[in-house]
């Protein structure tokens, strides 16, 4: 190829929303690439021979290949080459980790900032949705006489569900709530991901013939053993995260504090912040969020949003630990939210009708590395110190929920609650039953779940042919 | 879509709803309740089944009209369909070898008591059960709750009907006129339920409770609906509802449930008109 690269040092600036107008609005951050912009930036990428950023994919993403379609202008080309591997382009593109994956590996990235990947298959993407005339139809492939049942429809479901409807499977899928899209839907906010581009995604789903039950949880209204009984010759399990973790301190009962579970719960899926809808939700003036991931990230936004006038984000350990993607980070400080780190807290305090009116923090320091490999954080003695709040958000994790293990025969969890899967296959230790996602690794990332469910998709294609 | 094929109003607020939801109807026991969504602006709003028929493959649920969510359920007609019903959701109630069972029932919670006293009743259990409501005009379901018990005891707060008085006083009279029970099931409002244990506490009589927190999934995964019991944190929609009710922190629960007080009242007005 003998297109001489663009070497422009920084990233082709994406426009976005101006910081402190969109803290009040839940309307998409970044506005994505136009089509100029994005052939300006496709033609940063050098092409290499050995693509180290495909091996930072968790799904294979072509990235090369979808890149050079980009600058030759062939958009349609482009999101075909991606969607041949990663089953929701429009989703990985703005919540993929790419700084951590893909655009980490990006040669380019040595000498100034990497190619924008995560940018340019949003770009795609959005261009395919937006023009629907130009790319073919989900069509249901020919059916091959094989039925297969899904549990939960999160993104590891989504993927596992969309590449076993190519391969001519009959998929249903059973989802607990009254939507598809697990975290998608509920978890991670209208600003970062547009619920209208996840339900466009998941009725290309059901265009190739996949079904969806919502309302249905499974361990409850129906077991896997009645499912498989019911003439599905495999499940996946892709039942996500569950309960809330919360700190075990004074305080935690009182009103105002909040799992991020159930305050995102409440704004994402409910849409507790649009008048119309019932779900209430308490619109607190000063906030405190409690952790240092994304998820705390998009609770501490919402909550700027829902018009509070101060929000801080309570972390533990320093920045260089902090587990958010960095976009995010960055985001959330342009739109004046706080950033308290080496806290931590150490009790909530309430008033007499017990209600949240403060956090009692301690300051900590870095010690040693712990297991995880990050310095892990010691309390300085008679540092204490309060911040007055009305509400509090926990976002320090969930453990897996218990309703699939104990309600399954034959299935194995580790300790953590965690349903135990083979490495190269996610089959469990039931036969055919495969698990990927939250449900097996505790909370990670979406793309993860999305490969897991990718590859569970591809061993139950085996599992039913050699039987 | 999950079709309502019987409606009837059981006193002027308590609504009785008999539903299509045959899934739902072949798995629930006494004990589990539903989580519900009028139409695509509703609450998920959680109701313990009443009672249920596997061969009609239908699901009763009982409520009173009292908040915003709940009246718009009432505004419902047979022939309507509800947009989501989502279930058997929560733990079936676990009796263990109890023989002598008082059930307690508060107002609407006799919706919930009831089930509670036939299941027994049906196994040959001793069952009596104690029914409180305000006055006579709000009595509900007397003679199912007479069918399933071989003593029903009604009371009125007022005197209108039955004993004059709340059941704690009725069900502390039983006790110390000789009834052996060996179990207490108490259901309605928090503040009888707390008062019901502290009754049945000094005899140390083991007493269930089935507490409605607030709640969105059902499933274990918002911690809405977290309460405290003997110390832990524990969660109504999947370890529950029922808890040892001597153990329960009914005064916490009692906070976090009037946490959207503010907000139901104003969306109360606006589906009312202003009036209530």
């Amino acid at each position: 190829m003998a297109v001489k690269p663009n070497m422009q040092p920084n990233k082709t600036p994406v426009t976005e929303q101006e910081p402190l107008v969109r803290a009040r609005n839940f309307k998409e951050v970044s506005m994505g690439y136009t089509e100029e912009e994005a052939i300006n930036e496709a033609s940063r990428c050098l092409n290499c021979k050995k693509p180290l950023c495909v091996t930072g994919c968790p799904v294979s993403v072509r990235i090369p290949e979808f890149i050079a379609l980009v600058r030759e202008g062939k958009f349609v080309e482009a999101y075909k080459i991606i969607k041949g591997t990663n089953s929701l382009p429009a989703v990985t593109g703005r919540v993929c980790p790419q700084e951590r994956q893909c655009e980490s590996k990006c040669v380019r990235g040595k000498n100034g900032e990497p190619v924008a990947i995560g940018r340019l298959e949003r770009f795609c993407a959005d261009y395919a949705m937006k023009h629907p005339e130009l790319s073919e139809k989900n069509t249901a492939p020919t059916p091959n006489g094989h039925k297969v049942a899904i549990v939960g429809a999160g993104p590891s479901s989504l993927s596992c569900a969309g590449d076993l409807a190519k391969l001519g499977y009959k998929v249903t899928i059973f989802e607990a709530f009254h939507t598809a899209g697990g975290v998608l839907m509920y978890g991670i906010p209208e600003f970062r991901l547009p619920k209208a581009i996840v339900q466009q995604e998941i009725d290309g789903l059901k265009a190739m013939g996949v079904e969806i039950m919502t309302d249905m949880v499974i361990g409850k209204v129906l077991s896997i053993d009645e499912i498989m009984a019911d003439g599905y010759e495999a499940v996946f399990v892709g039942s996500g995260a569950g309960l809330p973790r919360f700190m075990g301190i004074e305080g935690e009962a009182l009103v105002g504090v909040y799992s991020a579970n159930e305050y995102l719960t409440r704004i994402n899926l409910m849409k507790a912040y649009l008048d119309e809808y019932d779900t209430p939700i308490r619109r607190a003036k000063r906030v405190a969020v409690v952790g240092g991931g994304n998820v705390a990230m998009d609770a501490a936004r919402s909550a700027m949003r829902l018009g509070a006038e101060k929000v801080y984000i309570i972390y533990r350990r320093s920045m260089e630990e902090i587990p958010a993607r960095r976009e995010e980070v960055h985001h959330a400080q342009e739109e004046g939210i706080e950033f308290r780190l080496l806290n931590n807290p150490i009790r909530i305090v309430g008033d007499d009708d017990g209600n949240v009116t403060g956090i009692e923090c301690i300051k900590m320091e870095l010690g040693e590395p712990d297991e995880s490999g990050r310095r892990s954080p010691v309390a300085v003695e008679g540092s204490e110190f309060m911040l007055d709040v009305d509400s509090v958000i926990m976002a320090i994790g969930t453990s897996p929920n218990p309703l699939i293990r104990s309600t399954t025969p034959g299935i194995e969890a580790n300790k953590r609650g965690c349903l135990v899967v083979d490495e190269s296959t996610n089959a469990t230790t039931k036969d055919g039953v495969y698990a990927g996602g939250d449900a097996v690794t505790g909370a990670a990332t979406v793309i993860l779940a999305m490969g897991a469910g990718k590859k569970a998709a591809a061993s139950i294609d085996e599992y039913i042919k050699s039987k | 879509m999950f079709k309502i094929i019987r409606r009837s109003q059981l006193n002027p607020t308590t609504v009785l709803m008999e539903i299509e939801a045959p899934y739902i109807a072949a798995k629930a026991r006494a004990g589990q309740f539903i989580i519900y969504r009028v139409d695509e602006y509703g609450e998920r709003v959680p109701l313990t089944i009443a009672d249920h028929n596997t061969e009609k493959g239908t699901i009763t649920i009982i409520f009173q009209a009292i908040g915003s969510s709940t009246h718009k359920l009432a505004q419902l007609s047979e022939g309507d369909s509800i947009l989501d019903v989502v279930g058997p959701l929560g733990t079936a109630t676990e009796y263990g070898d109890a023989k002598r069972v008082a059930v307690v029932g508060g107002g609407v919670g006799c919706a919930i008591a009831y089930p509670q006293a036939k299941q027994l009743f049906e196994a040959g259990v001793e069952v009596d059960v104690i029914a409180g409501f305000r006055s006579k005009d709000i009595i509900i379901l007397e003679k199912e709750m007479e069918a399933v018990s071989n003593e029903l005891h009604i009371c009125t707060d007022d005197g209108s009907a039955g004993y004059h008085g709340f059941v704690t006083n009725k069900l502390k009279e039983l006790i110390d006129s000789g009834k052996q029970y060996d179990l207490v099931i108490a259901i309605g409002p928090v503040p009888m339920m707390k008062f019901v244990c502290k009754t049945t506490e000094p005899y140390g009589i083991k007493t269930i409770v089935s507490l409605n927190p607030i709640m969105i999934d059902g499933t274990g995964m918002c911690g809405g609906c977290r309460v405290t019991v003997d110390g832990k944190i524990r969660y109504a929609c999947v370890e529950g509802p029922d808890f040892d009710g001597h153990k329960v922190d009914f005064d916490e629960l009692m906070r976090r449930n009037s946490t959207y007080k503010q907000h139901e009242h104003e969306h109360l007005c606006n589906l009312t008109g202003g009036v209530r």
